[in-house]
């Protein structure tokens, strides 16, 4: 009985670890897709290139011999400003000349940037997986419970938790939120009052490839392991998650993250883990079909 | 003050605006009548730097702004209240407001104004922390125009503040926009209702398939044989 639970536990903090994961990239899908109206299918290799760029810069601090937490805070924070400058530049690069465009060709751009992003890494790194320094700092007083969380889920816990109050903090009440909640509301109306429609897309595209950043990080230590296609499983599910919250509501990123995190490890726990992905990618499907607007998003009526 | 020169304003390859000239002087109310489909809102929107005009120039106290991106245009004292509104519905009254000063820096002067919008609607008072989608039609009305107003404009442009509204409401937000204009605010007013327009208007405008066909005081407009038949059903 108490082996049970316990099991359970574990599944579930296993769950929650993997669902803030999932939901840090999931944010990043629906924040560009509530003020552009586009699936950025290149997220997940931002994510990865998130991951790359803190492996990279761990190696070069660990060569200096820099103690392990400053490795991880100047790791982290090189990755969420590096893969701010991808998603920037991609943003510049792949969607902007096609605004005003069908809305098929800016999708077709962001595949193409996605392919585009895994070779470029592959080329400019290696196609092998590498393994990731173990950055996140052993948490003694986990030691009673490590059984259900160990330290690094303990970490991505908070780590995620923090990063998302602090993004519903500055979308809330920050005057640039306030302008990216209008754009994504009527972008005409945001136009009219000055706001500057260009600044909040390149903006949402930092923010978004920021939190992809941190997302890629975490998993990376907590994997132990990178290579250049980590990004695209990963974007799908974290796709998924948006998709099943309600793609462009900021909460609904958040819940249909650790939702589909949750009902993985459960699968994986009481079932098997072979059956993972399809959960995932039938979850997507039942929801396209019974509840398009997932759960926390709002019906759009069509206008004619 | 804002003045039109010959403007042709296209949506791709279909013709809106067709040598459009018009002029809005320092302190008058400027309305401009027309059917559905006239280019009425067209015009408002190259005024605004959302379309750009493809012949032709917008002068703002003779210099050109047609080539400026919307956000220089708000910031050199031009608002909008568009067509329908466009409240953001998810968005309390008191962000909907925030968003309005969204260029201003000047903490004193907004609050000022934020209790001058109050005093002009004393109902948006009330509702300040109800999202602008919970509104009627009127108090959203109240809430655009309030919305531009806290950009502290030289020059209010509203397009069919009447729409959609009761007699009673249709009153009061002309008596409001009357009121506005006489504390030194330039209006320039589209409308379908024409006989409400003209009585509060000093000048107007006649738009038809997207040329000016007739312009004249306000006084003239509306005894002139051909505006009431065409816009007073008289």
């Amino acid at each position: 009985m108490i082996d049970e639970l316990l099991y359970f536990l574990e599944l579930f903090f296993g769950g929650l670890t993997r669902g803030s994961i999932y939901a840090l990239i999931a944010l990043g899908y629906t924040l560009v897709y509530g003020i552009i109206e586009l699936i950025n299918f290149a997220h997940g290799e931002i994510y990865m290139i998130g991951a790359f760029t803190a492996l990279i810069v761990a190696g070069v601090l660990g060569i200096y011999g820099f103690p392990a937490v400053a490795i991880l805070v100047i790791a982290s924070l090189a990755a969420v400003i590096w893969a701010a400058a991808y998603g920037f530049t991609v943003e510049k690069v792949a969607y902007k000349p096609l605004r005003g465009a069908s809305r098929l060709s800016p999708l077709i751009s962001a595949i193409g940037m996605s392919i585009f992003l895994q070779n470029y890494v592959i080329l400019a790194q290696t196609s092998d997986f590498v393994p990731f320094p173990q950055l996140l700092p052993d948490l003694p007083f986990l030691e009673h419970i490590g059984y259900i969380m160990g330290p690094s889920d303990f970490i991505i816990l908070v780590t995620s938790t923090l990063t998302m109050v602090s993004l519903t903090l500055f979308i809330r009440y920050s005057r640039m939120g306030k302008a990216m909640r209008a754009t994504a509301q009527n972008r005409t109306m945001a136009l009219l009052l000055g706001i500057d429609a260009n600044k909040v897309i390149s903006l949402t595209f930092i923010i978004g490839s920021g939190l992809a950043a941190i997302g890629g990080v975490l998993i990376a230590s907590h994997m132990g392991q990178v290579n250049f296609a980590i990004g695209f499983l990963a974007g799908l599910k974290a796709f998924t998650a948006a998709v099943l919250g309600g793609i462009g509501s900021v909460p609904g990123a958040m819940v249909g993250g650790i939702v589909l995190g949750l009902c993985e490890s459960f699968t994986t726990g009481y079932f098997s883990g072979d059956y993972e992905d399809v959960l995932a990618f039938g979850m997507l499907v039942l929801i396209l079909i019974f509840r398009p607007d997932g759960i926390l998003g709002k019906a759009k009526v069509q206008k004619v | 003050m804002l003045e039109l020169r010959d403007v042709d304003t296209y949506y791709g390859t279909i013709q809106a605006l067709r040598n459009v000239s018009l002029s809005i002087g320092d302190g008058e109310i400027v309305t401009l009548i027309g059917a559905n489909g006239a280019g009425k809102s067209t015009t408002l929107m190259t005024i605004c730097g959302i379309l750009h005009p493809r012949h032709g120039e917008v002068l703002l106290d003779g210099e050109p702004i047609h080539t400026l991106p919307p956000n220089a245009i708000v910031r050199r004292g031009i608002s909008q209240v568009p067509e329908g509104r466009l409240i953001f519905p998810d968005m309390t009254v008191q962000e909907n407001l925030d968003l309005g000063a969204f260029l201003r820096t000047d903490e004193a002067g907004i609050r000022q104004d934020m209790e001058y919008v109050f005093s002009l609607f004393p109902i948006l008072a009330e509702r300040r922390r109800q999202t602008g989608g919970t509104l009627s039609g009127g108090e959203q009305q109240m809430l655009a125009i309030s919305r531009a107003l806290m950009g502290r404009p030289r020059i209010l442009l509203l397009d069919e503040p009447s729409l959609g509204l009761a007699p009673i409401i249709i009153s009061q937000i002309f008596e409001i926009i009357r009121k506005v204009n006489e504390n030194g605010v330039t209006v320039f007013l589209v409308e379908q209702n024409a006989n409400q327009a003209l009585r509060i208007a000093h000048r107007g405008y006649v738009m038809e398939n997207g040329r000016i066909v007739m312009e004249d005081s306000a006084d003239k407009l509306l005894s002139s044989p051909q505006v009431r038949r065409a816009y007073l059903g008289m």
